[in-house]
């Protein structure tokens, strides 16, 4: 058995992996295990920004970003997570400044501050500059800033690593098991802490901006584990996806000034959200597209709208977003100079997630018991800071927020009285099970169709808009697709690097992450934020205002929900207008 | 919008390296049904998951800004995720990036290319206490190292050098262009260290100025330009030099 023994792992190199391990690089032993190379983590296509009440271009408060992240989540947001979110998100900011990250400048020196969906000044009288960025590489710039401070200091990683395994003992976390890509081995990683950091699961959908490395390790090995999932139903589709393609163009272009036009070349939001505009939360600005498409004023009769940058003159659109209209160029052939893009909504971010406290702690039930020794943080978490619908640039506050807060708690609360738990007999036994089973299988369907016919489903039926019978036919349909899963047959049988054993594996894994979306969606008979039932169009606070909990049962296809009430400190709710 | 309808059939020769298998690389061609507006790695998928899975490359954004897919395409360092098949003819040669040990198939050794990047001090170095809110810097200081900042890391510059291909000690373009990056940031302050790490025999002055980088970067980043900005603070003894 290859042994591995360490205070801490963290599983992801993004943005939540390196914030978590920057705290606990002096003074613990800590590894981060990465299935790619940590500089290609998803956090590096985030564009837009990063939210922080600084004030330096208009007046801003805290307290203003906190009501406006529960107001865009529907109310489905713990305030007190959002609270430290805002509050929090001030000084993480300036810790990535204080490292080098290139921020664009005001005039003056200080960060530069843009206007971003949602975001409102005085409790939603309009917009606010409040995101920081760095052109429409925001992401990146984070990314490659983690990951120079972790080279400074001289963290361990164990690159093209796949976790396949979390290891409980005792009622404690105490490691992980991962595939070496490389060599095909499989190791234990005996520790006293393990912080999950995985992302997001955006590659069940047909139409995504995620990587194709966004498959939902985390949540599924935690799911199968007896972990519950956490408001799985609510995920976020970005209104502003490359047509048929589905990259990213960042709200950052509205947030610029962009404008989305109709077949009839009118500005459609406004008619929908006469104060916000275009810069409307996006799972209203996703249904509004959706509906425009739908009552025939999609641009041609087809399933896309236009997003045009024109107006804002060249200089602006090289010096604020050369990145997004570069990928209508070269994917597109569009010309944003003087074209307007075809854009459809896009498969992008799960509010839902492994449930966890403002300490990034996860918890396994209605009563917030804690799992000691169990962390997550990022996509992978619900803390829940998002609730039904995430604010843009809520993501990249996220991640530094609160992997700064998990490893900080590690390193101050938990590790001074942490011992390790020790490791069940065979902890490897389950991942070798995997592995082998797999590559010893020479019968069966490829991955093929079983992910092809995955994704068009979640498309179809687990989209925009949902209701009862699409959903049904969905849930029958992942309970087929677990059968063919489960006798599914490599064409690769070598050890060595191999990449199809990777992409099955994570087939299993987008299966189980999108069991539990489903699941949530189905006994959520209300619309909330990006949940939207054409057969119960309404919020129904008196009977859902609460968190979906799904825990995975023997039976596919019927996890077990229980429920967790929201925590509602100053803002009660409201309905939603912008 | 450029329309591009229907399938078109394309010849793809791929160089294999399956070393339980065969010890010497060898070429196998794949035909192809793809449509115009397909990715290289689209096709790359289709051939992974219809015809055979044991094509191996790396591969995860897909849209050009993780740096996953650097590999050499028609003679170039090229992501297979930025380029379209209406682009690339209906014949495809496709190899691993030069000067990087291969792994398997597509997929090289990147630990070296890593490691020559740690080797220049990659991060900010700046000892002076840091004020309550953020370091000031103005438009114009920003600007001066914008280009650089955009560099994924993808290795495309450091396997297209010709230097590099004959000494492997050389610590490339890549690490050069993430020297710069901070060289020039005026919150740095460790200029001189690096321009002593740069300077020795396995520094700058490798560089034959060939431009094979600048022509490699998906970024589109002036890579040489970044290299001889570099050589003038070296020679010059001064990051001040225009």
């Amino acid at each position: 058995m290859n042994y591995h023994k360490f205070d801490v792992v963290i599983v992801g190199a993004g943005g939540a992996g390196l914030m978590s391990a920057m705290q606990l690089a002096q003074g613990a032993s800590i590894a981060v295990i990465s299935k790619l190379y940590p500089t290609r983590s998803h956090t590096g296509a985030a564009q837009g920004g990063v939210a922080a009440a600084l004030g330096n271009q208009e007046e801003d408060h805290w307290k203003w970003h906190m009501f406006d992240t529960v107001k865009g989540g529907d109310y489905l947001v713990d305030q007190d997570a959002a609270e430290v979110l805002a509050r929090e998100a001030i000084e993480a900011v300036y810790d990535l400044e204080h490292w080098g990250l290139p921020f664009n400048r005001t005039e003056d020196g200080k960060i530069d501050q843009r206007r971003f969906g949602g975001h409102t000044r005085n409790f939603g009288e309009g917009p606010v500059r409040r995101s920081c960025y760095a052109a429409d590489r925001t992401g990146h710039m984070i990314l490659q800033t983690m990951y120079q401070q972790s080279v400074k200091n001289q963290v361990r990683f164990f690159n093209e690593y796949m976790m396949l395994d979390l290891l409980i003992n005792d009622g404690q976390a105490c490691g992980v098991v991962a595939l070496c890509l490389r060599d095909g081995t499989i190791h234990t990683f005996h520790a006293k802490t393990v912080v999950l950091a995985t992302g997001g699961y955006g590659r069940a959908w047909r139409i995504t901006s995620n990587a194709l490395a966004c498959t939902g390790d985390g949540m599924a090995v935690a799911y199968q584990r007896g972990i519950p999932l956490a408001d799985m139903e609510m995920y976020q589709f970005h209104p502003t996806g490359l047509y048929k393609v589905g990259i990213l163009l960042s709200e950052a272009a509205r947030g610029e000034g962009a404008y989305l036009l109709n077949n009839e070349g009118e500005r459609f939001c406004v008619r929908y959200a006469p104060t916000m505009e275009e810069l409307a939360p996006r799972d209203m600005v996703s249904r509004f597209i959706y509906q425009e498409i739908a009552e025939g004023r999609g641009i041609n009769g087809q399933d896309y709208v236009y997003l045009s940058v024109a107006h804002l003159g060249k200089e602006k659109i090289d010096a604020k977003l050369p990145d997004i209209t570069d990928f209508a160029r070269n994917y597109l052939g569009v010309e944003p100079y003087y074209e307007p893009v075809p854009i459809q909504p896009t498969a992008h971010y799960a509010m839902g997630g492994i449930p966890t406290d403002v300490d990034a702690r996860v918890v396994m039930d209605e009563q917030n018991t804690v799992l000691p020794g169990l962390y997550a943080a990022g996509e992978v978490a619900c803390v829940s800071v998002h609730g039904a619908n995430r604010l843009g640039t809520n993501s990249l506050v996220d991640l530094i927020v609160f992997g700064r807060r998990a490893g900080k708690h590690i390193a101050s609360k938990w590790l001074p009285e942490a011992e390790y738990a020790p490791l069940p007999s065979d902890p490897d036994a389950r991942a070798t099970e995997i592995v082998d089973g797999l590559l010893s299988r020479t019968t069966g369907e490829t991955q093929e169709h079983i992910r092809a016919e995955l994704r068009d489903m979640m498309m179809d039926n687990v989209g925009v808009v949902r209701n009862e019978e699409r959903l049904q036919q969905a849930m029958a349909k992942i309970v087929e697709l677990k059968e063919r899963f489960n006798s599914v047959r490599l064409m690769d049988r070598s050890r060595e690097f191999n990449t199809e054993l990777m992409e099955v594996i994570e087939l299993g894994n987008l299966i189980e992450c999108s069991e539990a979306t489903i699941a949530g969606a189905l006994a959520r008979k209300e619309s909330r934020g990006a949940h939207y039932r054409t057969d119960f169009e309404k919020r129904d606070d008196v009977n859902f205002l609460s968190h979906t909990l799904a825990y995975r049962s023997e039976t596919p296809g019927a996890p077990d929900l229980r429920y967790k009430p929201v925590v509602i400190t100053e803002f009660q709710p409201k309905e939603r207008k912008y | 919008m450029a329309a591009t309808q229907g399938t078109h059939r394309v010849q793809v020769k791929i160089k294999r390296f399956q070393p339980n298998v065969k010890p010497e690389p060898y070429w196998q061609e794949f035909q192809v049904e793809v449509e115009g507006n397909d990715r290289l790695l689209d096709t790359l998928n289709k051939i992974k998951w219809e015809q055979d899975g044991t094509l191996t490359y790396r591969r995860s954004c897909a849209h050009g800004v993780c740096g996953s897919d650097a590999m050499r395409i028609n003679g170039r360092n090229r992501l297979a995720c930025k380029l379209l098949m209406q682009d690339l003819g209906s014949r495809i040669s496709i190899e691993p990036m030069l000067g990087y040990p291969v792994i398997r198939d597509l997929v090289v050794d990147m630990d070296p290319f890593f490691a020559k990047y740690e080797k220049v001090k990659p991060y900010l170095i700046n000892d002076e206490p840091a004020p309550r809110t953020e370091r000031l810097q103005s438009p114009e200081q920003r600007e001066r190292y914008d280009d650089t900042t955009k560099c994924i890391l993808c290795g495309a510059c450091t396997g297209s050098c010709p230097s590099i291909w004959a000494n492997a000690e050389w610590v490339g373009p890549a690490s050069i262009v993430n020297a710069h990056r901070f060289i020039f940031d005026s919150r740095d302050r460790g200029a001189a260290e690096r321009m002593n790490i740069l300077s020795d025999r396995t520094g700058v002055w490798r560089c034959r100025t060939i431009f094979n980088c600048t022509e490699a970067c998906p970024r589109g980043i002036r890579v040489t330009d970044a290299i001889e900005e570099v050589k003038r603070a070296i020679l010059y003894n001064s990051t001040e030099i225009e």
